[in-house]
This record gives C-alpha cells, structure tokens and sequence, in this order.
C-alpha cells in the first residue's frame, strides 16, 4: 500500500523539484560563491531597519542617482522609510520634474512634489548609454529581484572591486570585479570609504555603505515585504488552527466508519 | 422520481421547477463513495479549488493589467506596489500556477499508480488529459503577460517550436505571433486566450466529474464497488475529509506566497523584456521541465518537438497499454517496483530539463527520455501479459473491517 512511507516519497519528490527552481542559473564564467550576509528582512520574521533604509537612500541620493534610475518609486514611497510628510515634501522639492503642456502647450520644469516618481538622471537608454561609455546603467528598482541571491550578490557587487589576478587582462573603461558574471564591469567601483557624509554619524565605510544601499534596493524593490511576512505569519497561524479543527472534525465524522 | 425531502419551501418549490437541489444533493451528498479512499484522492477536488482560486485572482488582476508591450511590465509592478493588496492577489496567482501543476501531477500520478484509467474510466482519464493540455497552453501564456525576460523568451522559444511543422510549420508561428516576431499583437492575443482558455478548462472539467459520476471513483484496492456497505455517501464522509486536505494544502501554499514568493519564479522576468538581450539560459516554469528535456533529448527539431507532445499523447492511449485487469498496483508486485522507477525518471527528466543542454546533462536526457517511452511502449504492454498479479479481495469492506489482510488500508486508523 502507498501509506506515509509513499506519501514521504512523494512529497520528497516534490520538494527536490521545486528545489530546482530556486538554484540560480549561473552565468558564463567560473562560478563564484557568493557570501550570505545577515539581513534584518530576511527569514519569516523580517523586517526593515528604519535607520538603514534613510542611510541607503542617502547611498542612493549622493552616489547612486547619478546614473541609475529608480524608476517605481515616488517620493510618497519614502514615508515606508520614516521620513513625516513635510520631510517628503522638502526631498521631492529638491528634484526637478518636468510637467505640462501648460495652456501655451510647452512643457515647464517644477519642482517635485511627493506623487512624482524619482527624476531619471538621462533623457533616455541613448543619452544614458552616450555619457558612461555604451553601457547601459540599469534601472535599480527591482535590482534585489531581478538578480539569483539579490541581496547578497548586491552586497558582493559593491564590495567585490579589486585589482585584476595575474593573467586576467581588463579591457579598456572596465572594472575588476569578483562577483559579477565574466568579472569585468564597465561601472566603475560606485562606493568610496567616507563618499558620504551620513547624518546620523554612522561610520560611512565601504561595507556599511554597500549594506546600507542594498538594504534600500531590497525595500525598493519590494516595499510591501514587512506587510506580506506579518500577513503571513497570522494566515499560517489562522490556517494551521483551521486544519486542527477539521482534522478533529474529520476523525469523529468517520468514528463510525472504522 | 424518488428526491430528497427539503424542508425549505422555498427550496421545494423552486426543485420541483428546476430539480437543482435535487441534483446537488444526489452528486454532492448522497453520492456513493467507496469507503476506503485514502489521501491521494483528496487531489482531485484539491485541483478544482485551485481552478476556482486561480479564476478568481486572475479577474481581478485583468481589471488592473495593461496588456500592450509599452505597458504590460509596468502595470504588473503598479499591481505589486499601488494596487490595494495587488503584491497578495498577483503572488496567490503566480504561486497558484505553480501548486496547481503540483497538485495535478500528484493527481495524475496516483490515477497511474492505482490504474484509474482502466476500464470503464477511460473517458474520464482522457478528458484529464486534455485538461493537462489545456493547462499548459494557459500557463505558459500567462507566464508571458508580465512581458520581463523570460516571457518575451520563453514565447519566442517556445512558439519557434511549431516552425519545424512541415508545410504549415512557419504559417502557424506567423498566426501565433500576429505579425513576424513576438511583439505586442502577439502579447494581446495571448492575454485574451489566457483569459478564455480557464473557462474551457471548467468546461471540460464538468465533463471530467460527469464521468466520474457515471461509475465513481476508483480506489486504492481497484475492484469494483460491490453494494451498500463497500460505500458511504459523499458528505459528510469525503466533504470533511476533502476540507482538511484543503486546510493542509492551504498551509503551505500560503506559506511559499508569504514567505518565498519568488522562489519558484526566475529572476530574469524583473528585468523588463528586451527583444534585443538574449538571457544566458532560456528556462521554462518548473512543470515544463519534464517535456523541456525530452524535447532538447533530441537532436532534430520536429523529431523533438514531435517527442515533446508524444510525451503526453501516450497518455491518451495508455487505457489501450496497459491490459492488465488488476487496477491496484497493491496488487501488481512488478508494476508497482517500475512505477516507483517512471516516477524517479520523471524527477530526472525535470533535473535535467533545468539544465544546459551540455555534456552529460544530454546524454541522461536521452536516457531518461528513452526510458519514458519504453515504460509506456514496451513495459506496460508487456507486464499485462508476463505479470501474475497477487489475489484481489473478495470486497472492499472485507479488507477493511478484517484484521490484517492484505491491503487493508492503514490510514485514517
């Protein structure tokens, strides 16, 4: 008979090919082994550290947004971070977002208000590809998403710079890097011990500053997190009370059958 | 006409116009269902759950969805970030498609294990089958809606396959597409098919539990209900037991949307699509990765893709393979042994199927992928003739009320 010992089988089965799915389809190039590091969202309970988050933006604000766009994110988003209103407001106020037609039909610059999304810093891919030599930065909303162990691999990327092993010969406007696939970057290392100046006296080191930004682009990149874990544990909390109680259910129905 | 006493008058004077109720309650209540079921026959009502769950997210994320190739990506994301509760309805439906397959594939596995395809369920396995063929057009076709990379490559490898047809080969791919690449008549057509393609299924579905109906379900014994104490009614019997299934299911499925959302997803589709970047390795979703492999097990084109549907078609004729009269592979000492081994080459084709196409990985594909077909061919057909099954029970509540005969069923004690 199929009994638990099948029904493990099984279930084994299952589970070794969703498995699958969650190994990352690795590049060209030698595999890297990319470090895990400790995030305060990561496991069922996560959730993101206010603190961090402000540091990140800043990362992004001063270094980042020189190049790359976030697109998804409007300046309402950044209440996620802490920030009240009339902080938002004077952030979006900085940015010059380009509105219209106004009645003569031309377009005006304002400044921005909390319902625009962050301003791109290139017109389009051409002008962004023209002024950082052919490459293309890419839009950094759904980074943490959009790439196998995103977080982790971020954190790798900005801190994976170095010089070049003997032998491998850089090409010319490329970077070393030890973490990204094929290992020559044409993003020049973004991060620079004291780049920023954080207000809240943080140490701006490399790593706390690679941590700090990689901790915005996972918020960016899913702003609802905390609320999907917190939903979670209370409907699998819900769900496994139910379950008792038709299992209970279930087994004085059938009393009578056995 | 014999129909049940409703207390309601209301009831009452409606069935006697339009005898629903009465309907519902001899399919849904009184319904005879032999009494030793065990769980693996929880994965059938399992999948209509799901059918309904799947029906129900995917409306609401129409009314929000923006299928043109300038749009398509973003108003996915305007669901996950702006859309009250969009990230919870979008995850549920993408993670939904996912768990259908699972829950489909342990359905379709348990009908090969206690042969409910064989006589007089044909009918009923076949029309499975075309639900199966009816999922896989719905999802893949859903999976290319979010327009990120692996959509747009996915469609493109995908429908490429049809060009190796002789004759018509590049005459479908160019209806397919709309036009001569993937390109937005081709996301339109495909959002419109996705939408209609779930109601077929729910029409074939009717069809499925219709023939069901006719002789009800099998069961893990295999022999035939022989009268009333070999059966219990429907409800409250298999209601309550189905619903704790659905509580066990829910569990985890709520526990992969809430805590591994993207776990079963790949993260190129984040990256919008971009006719114009080819990603390092084109994968299909997981439930494709069976036939992924057999179809790249062969070297040429149409032979593979030729394959590829085999694959499934051997499922229609499988009634006809295997002749066997003994259903239960309780009963079927070899059957059972070579059932366990299709299984585990059915998790190696998957493996195999999510890796490049390179160096051994092909060669086990073909292996494995020769090894599909010769347990349908030539095994099946073969063990109906050289197989001496072990004596059936006289009746399905013999074994269950004796003590320690053979086959008994050992859960639910």
């Amino acid at each position: 008979m199929m009994g638990a010992r099948g029904l493990l089988t099984v279930a084994a089965a299952a589970l070794v090919s969703l498995g699958l799915m969650t190994t990352p389809v690795k590049a060209a190039g030698p595999a890297v082994e990319i470090p895990s590091q400790n995030w305060s969202f990561a496991g069922i309970f996560g959730t993101f550290d206010r603190g961090e988050l402000q540091r990140g933006f800043q990362v992004y604000k001063e270094v980042c947004a020189g190049c790359h766009s976030l697109d998804y994110i409007a300046f309402r988003n950044l209440a996620d971070l802490g920030f009240n209103e009339l902080e938002i407001k004077a952030i979006a106020a900085e940015y010059e977002v380009q509105d219209g037609p106004n009645d003569e039909g031309e377009m005006f610059a304002r400044p921005g208000l909390p319902a625009d999304r962050f301003p791109a810093p290139f017109a389009n891919d051409n002008a962004a590809r023209a002024s950082n030599g052919g490459a293309l930065p890419p839009d950094l909303s759904l980074m943490v998403d959009a790439r196998p162990n995103g977080a982790n691999y971020l954190y790798a990327l900005m801190t994976g710079y170095g010089d070049a092993p003997s032998g491998v010969t850089v090409a010319e406007g490329m970077s070393y890097n030890a973490y990204f696939p094929g290992h020559q970057i044409a993003m020049p290392a973004p991060i620079a011990a004291d780049g920023v100046e954080y207000a809240d006296g943080t140490a701006a080191t490399v790593d706390q500053q690679a941590r700090d930004v990689t901790a915005f682009l996972a918020w960016a990149a899913e702003p609802n997190l905390e609320e999907r874990k917190r939903t979670g544990v209370m409907a699998v909390l819900f769900l496994l009370v139910m379950t008792g109680l038709l299992y209970a259910s279930k087994r004085k129905i059938w009393a009578d059958v056995h | 006409m014999s129909g049940p006493n409703f207390s309601n008058p209301v009831v009452r004077w409606i069935d006697h116009r339009l005898p629903v109720f009465t309907f519902m309650h001899h399919e849904m209540h009184e319904y005879p269902t032999p009494k030793n079921l065990n769980y693996w026959w929880n994965f059938g009502s399992l999948a209509g759950i799901v059918l309904v769950i799947m029906l129900l997210t995917g409306i609401i994320l129409a009314m929000h969805y923006t299928p043109h190739v300038d749009f398509a990506f973003q108003s996915v994301e305007r669901i996950m970030r702006d859309v009250n509760h969009g990230w919870l309805i979008r995850y549920i439906h993408a993670n939904g498609a996912s768990f259908f397959f699972i829950v489909v594939y342990i359905h379709i596995f348990r009908g090969l294990y206690y042969g409910s395809y064989k006589a007089p369920r044909e009918l009923l396995w076949m029309l499975g089958v075309v639900i199966l063929l009816l999922m896989m057009a719905t999802a893949f076709m859903g999976y290319v809606l979010p327009w990120g990379q692996m959509s747009f490559w996915g469609a493109t490898v995908i429908t490429n396959l049809f060009s190796a047809i002789p004759g018509v080969g590049e005459w479908i791919v160019t209806l397919l597409w709309g036009g001569f690449s993937v390109d937005n008549p081709t996301l339109n057509r495909f959002f419109s098919l996705h939408y209609l393609l779930p109601f077929v299924i729910v029409g074939v579905v009717v069809l499925h539990i219709v023939a069901l109906h006719r002789f009800g379900s099998n069961n893990p014994l295999g022999i035939d209900v022989r009268g009333k104490q070999d059966s219990i009614p429907f409800h409250p019997y298999y209601t309550v037991k189905d619903a704790f299934g659905l509580g066990v299911f829910l569990t985890i499925f709520a526990a992969v949307v809430f805590f591994m959302p993207n776990a079963m997803g790949h993260p190129d589709n984040y990256i919008p699509a971009n006719p114009l970047v080819t990603p390092a390795h084109i994968v299909p979703e997981w439930y494709f990765l069976p036939f992924y492999a057999i179809l790249r097990a062969v070297p040429d084109k149409l032979l593979g893709v030729l394959a590829m549907f085999a694959a499934i078609g051997v499922l229609f004729i499988l009634p006809w393979l295997d002749r066997s009269p003994v259903r239960s592979a309780t009963f079927r000492p070899l059957f059972k042994i070579f059932f366990w081994i299709f299984a585990a080459n059915c998790v190696l084709l998957t493996y195999l199927g999510g890796k490049p196409a390179e160096g051994t990985y092909v060669i086990l594909s073909r292996l494995a992928t020769v090894y599909y077909f010769f347990h349908f061919l030539i095994l099946l057909p073969g063990l109906s003739i050289f197989e001496t099954p072990k004596p059936l029970p006289r009746s399905i509540s013999q074994p269950v009320l004796g003590s320690g005969t053979a086959g008994a069923s050992k859960e639910n004690s």
